[in-house]
């Protein structure tokens, strides 16, 4: 490649990382601003402070962002384990096995995956009132599963067409009894599809709204993007901007060490569902 | 384990490829296993989509009123004739198909950008900018309304004194053409990279001597992309619109976060929250919930029909 093509392409790279990151830095800016600077027109703060971050983790915001937390790493960790777990007993049938109704499940799980969110709120709303699911940890992990589990059907069905699954046959005629191939042969080949299908099941879950603010009334189940849209009303602080920055900041901190580990993986698992063939 | 040997199961194994000679008991076996191990998952599906489903086309038939809710009674079809008689829902659905043609248009453009950059980009640079394409894909929706509601804020944000051509008081969330602007451009944000990702695994399938052969017979790079390019990776362009297309019919977060519904800005999904939620009107929230199911469905129909997006290629065994 000529060398003005190569600073071409630099600066095609240079803009990418540019956009991807112009909000997130904003946000984090917002967050280090003292209340009285919030309106000081520019992207920077005047000096950096951190009290909007000392207000949720301790201060009186606390009350609201700490619960909200909690909730929505118990949910979001619950409602993956169960998906990833159901999904890849069924996406282990689909790959390997011949059985009548393969097409049917993996069309069951892509029409899910496109369903509108909002169209089972309406029901489940009433549904889980009348039989006090509303409002619950349980009433929020059994319909982020209409979330979790059609992806994670469809992605791992595709890392497990890839395994070799012979070289499982190969250890026990080599003398490995079936647990032993199982553990040795077959964890360490499907290990790495399991993990980053429980990565995106889990940011699928992780970014959940509609389920959130419909579902939930107090800080016993509401997650932390339902509890940061009711920031504005339900704490004393006049300006919320900055709690709600310091807030956003601090729940996107895990998915960027996700990121940043498993950048491949996650990719792979991205596109290996969707475009094949 | 059974060792029982039928008729039928001998004729299913006669049928099936051959791969190698197997008894039919064995393939009985392995069909039931097969059903067994996909049955949780798939009673799973059922009953959390498919009976709230159901119950949302039945409560749809209703007047009923949570407020109120001895006053249900059947109604047939009448939510649906109020709804569509009303211009809310028009606005409602006229609000959603523009967000999603506009956003949908641009990513696709864009993220055609962004894959080629990644695809052509060294060696060296493609962790850095994998990593940060998957950030905006991966932070949640909510933020990413925030942070683009406080830059285009009146009093938090900073975009009235950066841009030359605005007024300083421009209020972008009080009208309904610059709300619609920034909910456009924070969802566009946060989704292009999944269409730069699915485009840019596209571009990996378009064979590299196509490529070599057509610049040999002089073909410039503008003719190479529209001629070679771009027909080469129709299939991932056909199933990136869709996945993209289905989802931006669903707005719903940003919307929420950054007018909530105001200054004309309501979707069909925004519509059927506040009936359902807000305004406790169960049956008309789910005949809205019912038409946008319906909407969503006529889309995806489309696509397969009429674009002809074989869904059933990423289906395939892998190769």
């Amino acid at each position: 490649m000529s060398a003005r093509g190569k600073l071409w392409w630099w600066l095609g790279g240079l803009a990418i990382v540019l956009y991807c990151l112009f909000p997130v830095a904003w946000i984090v800016s917002l967050s280090l601003k003292a209340p009285s600077d919030l309106d000081n027109g520019s992207f920077l703060p005047s000096a950096v402070t951190w009290q909007n971050y000392q207000l949720i983790l301790t201060g009186s915001a606390s009350e609201l962002f700490l619960p909200a937390l909690r909730n929505s790493v118990g949910i979001c960790l619950i409602a993956t384990a169960i998906a990833v777990v159901l999904a890849s007993l069924c996406a282990y049938a689909v790959a390997r096995l011949d059985f009548p109704g393969k097409a049917f499940v993996l069309g069951l799980s892509l029409a899910v995956s496109m369903f509108p969110v909002i169209s089972i709120v309406t029901p489940l709303f009433n549904i889980w009132r009348s039989i006090g699911l509303y409002d619950t940890w349980a009433g929020l992990v059994i319909p982020y599963l209409s979330i979790t589990l059609p992806l994670s059907i469809w992605t791992l069905t595709a890392f497990f067409r890839e395994i070799p699954w012979e070289m499982e046959q190969a250890a026990q005629v080599d003398g490995a009894t079936t647990a032993q191939a199982f553990r040795k042969v077959i964890v360490p080949l499907a290990g790495p599809g399991v993990a980053t299908t429980a990565i995106i099941a889990f940011f699928l879950a992780w970014n959940d709204f509609v389920y959130g603010i419909s579902l939930t009334s107090t800080e016993a189940a509401r997650p932390v993007p339902a509890a940061l849209a009711f920031f504005t009303g339900a704490s004393q602080f006049e300006e919320p901007t900055g709690a709600i920055s310091a807030a956003a900041v601090i729940v996107t901190i895990p998915v960027v060490i996700l990121v940043l580990l498993f950048q491949r993986q996650i990719v792979a698992g991205l596109t290996q569902g969707a475009v094949k063939g | 384990m059974s060792t029982t040997t039928t008729g039928a199961g001998a004729v299913r194994a006669a049928q099936r490829p051959p791969r190698k000679p197997q008894r039919s008991d064995r393939a009985r076996q392995e069909a039931r296993l097969g059903l067994l191990l996909s049955a949780p998952a798939i009673l799973v599906l059922v009953a959390v989509v498919g009976y709230p489903i159901l119950q949302a086309v039945w409560d749809s038939l209703f007047s009923y009123k949570l407020t109120n809710p001895d006053a249900r009674h059947f109604v047939g079809l009448g939510n649906f004739t109020l709804i569509l008689g009303d211009p809310i829902w028009w606005q409602a659905l006229g609000v959603t198909v523009l967000l999603t043609v506009v956003t949908v248009a641009v990513e696709l453009v864009l993220g055609f950008g962004l894959a080629l950059v990644m695809n052509n980009a060294l060696q060296r640079l493609r962790p850095a900018l994998r990593t940060a394409i998957l950030i905006p894909y991966a932070i949640i929706t909510v933020v990413s309304a925030f942070a683009f509601r406080f830059m285009f804020d009146l009093t938090s944000g900073f975009m009235n004194s950066w841009l030359p051509f605005v007024p300083a008081d421009t209020d972008w969330f009080a009208s309904f053409g610059s709300a619609v602007t920034v909910i456009a451009l924070s969802e566009i944000w946060k989704t292009t990279p999944f269409i730069s990702l699915l485009l840019l695994s596209g571009l990996a399938q378009v064979p590299g001597e196509l490529q070599e052969a057509a610049k040999v017979d002089g073909a410039t790079a503008w003719q190479r992309m529209r001629r070679v390019t771009i027909p080469n990776m129709k299939a991932a362009i056909m199933v990136a619109l869709l996945f993209r297309t289905l989802d931006a019919f669903r707005i719903f977060d940003n919307i929420f976060i950054m007018t909530n519904g105001a200054a004309g800005t309501e979707s069909v999904a925004f519509l059927a929250y506040r009936q359902t939620i807000q305004r406790l009107e169960i049956g008309i929230g789910s005949a809205v919930s019912v038409l946008l199911t319906i909407a969503v469905a006529l889309i995806a129909l489309m696509f397969v029909k009429g674009f002809k997006v074989n869904l059933a290629a990423s289906t395939r065994a892998g190769r």
